[in-house]
């Protein structure tokens, strides 16, 4: 019959209309706003409607999920923030669109290199959100951040990050990435401790 | 209707509440405007996706009012510049945003539009659309998932509720928007710098 | 094969490897070619080059020997490689036979200042886009070439930008990484210290005064001639009229541009315009290190970049002589094939968007895609630019979690979800009238064309390279080359919902079988040690055949990086195939195409 591949297709709309009521019905009104059904909706059994109701509620993030990159710090106990970073320089030499300056210290006296950065600037109009700074910096010192509200009304001002606004708190960190953060913690320790045997023994 | 309608320094008697809100012209003018920017059709690269992405059903840009895309910039009210600006493409983009009728806005998507972003380098690529048109909202990322782009549209409504009738440059007299149209010869010829290069004798850089 | 239409055919899988027989069969063709053009071929003897090199002088009657007697009918590739020292300019071919196995790599070696080379196109008329790319880029010229215009920068721009020599405005180094950067690196932006503030140079002898801008007078050139009425019983002359689709259309998937001459509503003529998504790709990658490149390949094909990734990773291992471990092969299929449903899906999609079914098949596609994006996102960290793979391995393995979703979707979400796409348009009437009998590839042009991929296999020709000439582990899983016999819009809409179907297939062999262990051959390095010499590494990328060309000198960055591009090749065909069908015709092959645009310009 002509037109009965046009009525079984209009069928399958159909379909997906009575879909969203009988999901509807299911949660009985509490289908938005509760982190629940929000798992389940935008999972792989997902019927029905398919919206996250941004900003109100959000998706949840991966823990790999990536958007620019931050600086991670831990605090001494005079509340001074103490970087990882010791300008090494990796992050910068593997940056595919080098969008990473670094400006490492020198000592005032010997004008030695000194294992920190006096500045680290990144461009965030550059960069490409890749990860490798992340990936093979050998300190856990930089690591891709999860925010992802960045819009701005101005660049020419904000838009290159300086030091500051890059720092992050090593708690945040494990805030984002709680199972790398476990991870890259007990290797640290490992790390520390044989560093310790080795020096007495 | 949303709170900010409300004009909360005109008191309104209590037995009133119910019936009567007092708003101002801007407000309600603003209130129209920004629950309904109508953006362009128009994808340049990677970010054009996500864009569309954040157009279909997971994201919904309805709920914003900005569902209609508009393949014509004659119907628009915002261009998203979404991906990387070349100099082939950026005369026909000025000529788009020309042919947008005000008020207008426009949307960097990514960072590419930003400043350039990973392509930034190369010989054919714009760093920047704001070089040519002025760039209400940045939206860094690459690409900027479609959460980002929600929240940079939702920046844009905050700019569009502070505008005010009196104030903005459309209404006001010998002010007009319309950007000169690059050339393409050897490489990109701003007609803004014309004065430059017939100036100094240009030379290889 | 559980769509209804009528025509479905398949070729059944043989599940082996062909290496050997198609090394004996390279050797016999080699053997041949050398004893016949005694003077003119000789082998490539440089360290790490394979392949024959070719007198310039002979080089058409060596391709007619080639197409016509040996059964090298597919021209893949075809680039150039400018050898700054040597002072020469070489252009590439990578020539298959679609009866499968391996490429015939030919070269042909011209003075850089003077570089001339005869066209390919009248015995492979798929080197047309690439014979002009090279020109554009190279300033090699292709004699006898019907229509060598630049194609990815613009009439009139100045110079060729990937000659060696070649700088842009922005130019810092040679090759990455800067040294600005560290250890005393103050963040600027580059354009504050270029003459203008903007990217842009000048040749030094560039004035306004009597500057005309060329437009595109060339493009122009030969179309829109005053025709005589085809004799309707009037005797009325009519004029062609040309009518520019594009750069900003909504259904040229990006910033593409036809120019279509008119007879009425009815094509004559139709060009490609392409390059205003020309982003650098082969500049910047031949600046960038070999590891840095991968990212950048993410925004090649932007729907599809796993595969992307994976394509460049086999090339860079051809040249290292590694292999990843087992569990990052089955990592890496199990990317690849989501990412082949992910794309055809989503050409189906929006195939039907530019039918004029406005965005509802879309929304249903992009639902199914959003929770494949989910896995990406879980597994690399974004959604679209996954840069996952890495030389030997991939970055990393598998988070909790993730089998379990691929499983579900696996197992039941899309096969559920391609049934009814089948259901929802296979039968339309509508797309039928739409679709059948409109563009119609044969599969002689389709394969002189050098199309590639479903646009091939929807004309008949079974080559795959998965199964043609095997890569990674796809050797081990059982599965169906699809292929429609009749070449037309209708034919290449079906044929991604049977590759689909066949991804599903190799999807639960994959889950069936993936092994624990290692992710990664080696620690993983961010300087890799990548020996001198060519390789061509090439996959079946949902699009079709995806290439990457890289010659390598031995330190850390590329001499040269070529992207073969499907969605760029496969254009070659595109104004034969409109050629008598109306315009509205022509927004649906060109979905049925499935281009994007990060790979046409690139």
């Amino acid at each position: 019959m002509y037109g009965w591949g046009i009525l079984k297709g209009l069928g399958v709309t159909l379909k997906h209309f009575v879909e969203t009521f009988w999901d509807d019905l299911r949660w009985l009104g509490k289908r938005y706003f509760n982190e629940e059904a929000l798992a389940v909706r935008q999972g792989t059994k997902a019927r029905g409607i398919f919206t996250v109701q941004y900003p109100e509620e959000k998706l949840t993030l991966p823990e790999e999920f990536r958007t620019i990159p931050f600086l991670v710090y831990e605090l001494d106990e005079h509340g001074e923030k103490q970087y990882r970073c010791t300008a090494c320089g990796i992050c910068s030499k593997v940056c595919p669109p080098q969008c990473i300056w670094i400006q490492r210290s020198t000592d005032p006296e010997t004008g030695r290199p000194v294992p920190s950065p006096i500045e680290f600037s990144i461009d965030i109009d550059m960069c490409m959100n890749c990860g490798f700074c992340a990936e093979f910096c050998p300190f856990d010192a930089i690591k891709m951040d999860h925010d992802f509200e960045l819009s701005s009304y101005d660049r020419q001002a904000t838009h290159i990050y300086n030091k500051e606004q890059l720092s992050k708190p090593v708690s945040y960190y494990a805030s984002i990435r709680p199972t790398n953060y476990a991870r890259e913690e007990e290797a640290r320790a490992a790390k520390a401790k044989s560093k310790a045997e080795k020096a007495t023994g | 209707m949303p709170e900010t309608l409300d004009n909360p320094e005109v008191p309104v008697p209590e037995e009133l509440k119910g019936q009567v809100k007092i708003t101002t012209l801007d407000r309600i003018y603003n209130w129209g405007r920004r629950s309904s920017v109508w953006p362009m059709m128009f994808g340049l690269a990677c970010c054009g996706i996500e864009m569309i992405a954040a157009a279909a059903s997971r994201y919904d840009l309805a709920r914003f009012g900005m569902e209609i895309m508009r393949p014509s910039p004659r119907q628009t009210d915002l261009i998203i510049v979404s991906g990387t600006v070349t100099k082939k493409m950026l005369p026909q983009i000025i000529r788009l945003y020309n042919q947008m009728p005000e008020p207008k806005y426009v949307v960097a998507m990514g960072a590419c539009a930003c400043g350039g972003g990973p392509f930034k380098e190369g010989y054919s690529v714009v760093s920047g659309i704001d070089k040519f048109l002025p760039v209400d909202v940045y939206i860094p990322g690459c690409p900027p998932t479609p959460q980002a782009l929600l929240h940079g549209l939702i920046t844009l409504q905050k700019k569009i509720d502070k505008q005010s009738i009196r104030k903005v440059k459309w209404y006001q007299k010998h002010e007009s928007r319309e950007v000169p149209v690059p050339l393409l010869g050897p490489d990109l010829i701003d007609p803004r710098d014309f004065p430059e290069l017939e100036e100094c004798e240009p030379s290889e850089s | 094969m559980q769509s209804g239409a009528e025509g479905a055919c398949v070729i059944q899988g043989t599940g082996h490897g062909m290496s050997e027989p198609s090394k004996q069969i390279i050797h016999d063709a080699v053997e041949t070619l050398t004893s016949r053009f005694t003077d003119s071929v000789k082998p490539d003897e440089r360290q790490g080059y394979s392949g024959l090199l070719v007198d310039p002088q002979k080089l058409v009657e060596f391709a007619t020997v080639l197409r016509d007697e040996l059964g090298y009918d597919y021209l893949s590739s075809v680039t150039g490689v400018d050898y700054l020292p040597d002072g020469m300019m070489e252009v590439v071919y990578h020539a298959y036979r679609t009866a499968g196995g391996a490429a015939l790599v030919f070269k042909a070696q011209t003075p850089r200042e003077d570089a001339v080379v005869p066209s390919l196109v009248p015995i492979y008329p798929g080197a047309d886009l690439q014979e002009r790319e090279a020109w554009d880029l190279f300033g090699i010229h292709f004699a006898e070439h019907p229509d060598l215009r630049r194609i990815l920068t613009w009439e009139g721009f100045h110079g060729h930008p990937l000659r060696k020599d070649w700088k842009e405005a922005y130019f810092e180094e040679d090759a990455k990484p800067f040294d600005i950067r560290w250890p005393d690196g103050k963040a600027i932006r580059v354009e504050d210290s270029t003459q203008y503030r903007k990217n842009v140079s000048y040749p030094s002898e560039f004035t306004l005064d009597g500057w005309v801008p060329e437009g595109d007078t060339l493009l122009y050139a030969g179309m829109g001639d005053v025709q005589a009425s085809d004799g309707n019983g009037d005797d009325i002359a009519t004029d062609t009229i040309i009518v520019n689709l594009g750069p900003q259309h909504p259904s040229t998937h990006g910033v593409f541009r036809m120019v279509a001459e008119l007879d009425g509503e009815t094509i004559v003529d139709l060009k490609p315009v392409m390059g205003y998504l020309h982003r650098n790709h082969e500049k910047i990658g031949e600046r960038n290190t070999f590891l840095m490149n991968m990212p950048f390949t993410d925004r090649l094909d932007y729907i599809c970049s796993m595969g992307n990734n994976f394509g460049y990773a086999l090339a860079v291992e051809q040249l290292m002589g590694i292999r990843p471990p087992e569990r990052a092969e089955y990592i890496r299929v199990m990317m690849a094939e989501l990412t082949r449903i992910l794309n055809h899906i989503w050409a189906i999609g929006f195939l039907l968007n530019d039918l004029g079914a406005y965005f509802t098949p879309a929304l249903y596609v992009i639902k199914e895609r959003e929770l494949i994006l989910d896995i990406f996102e879980a597994v690399s960290g974004s959604r679209m630019m996954c840069n996952y793979f890495r030389f030997g391995g991939v970055a990393r393995d598998l988070p909790e979690g993730v089998i379990e979703k691929v499983h579900d979707l696996v197992y039941e979400r899309l096969p559920r979800h391609l049934d009814e796409l089948d259901a929802y348009l296979v039968q339309n009437e509508i797309v039928r009238a739409r679709l059948i009998d409109v563009g119609v590839l044969p599969a002689e042009q389709a394969i002189a064309y050098s199309a590639a991929g479903p646009v091939l296999r929807a004309s008949g020709v079974p080559y795959d390279v998965r199964r043609a000439d095997p890569y990674s582990i796809y050797d081990r899983f059982d599965f169906d080359v699809a292929m429609r016999p009749n070449g037309d819009s209708y034919d290449r809409f079906l044929i991604r919902l049977d590759e689909a179907h066949q991804s599903l297939r190799i999807l639960r062999q994959v889950l069936r079988d993936i092994p624990e262990g290692e992710i990664q051959t080696g620690k993983p390095r961010h300087q890799v040690r990548v020996p001198a010499g060519e390789s061509y590494g090439r996959v079946e990328n949902p699009k079709g055949e995806l290439g990457y060309y890289v010659v390598s000198n031995g330190t850390p960055n590329p001499w040269r990086y070529h992207v073969r591009a499907t969605s760029f090749i496969n254009l070659s065909a595109l104004g034969e195939m409109c050629k008598g069908h109306k315009v509205a015709d022509v927004v649906a092959i060109l979905g049925s195409l499935d281009i994007v645009l990060g790979e046409v310009d690139r």
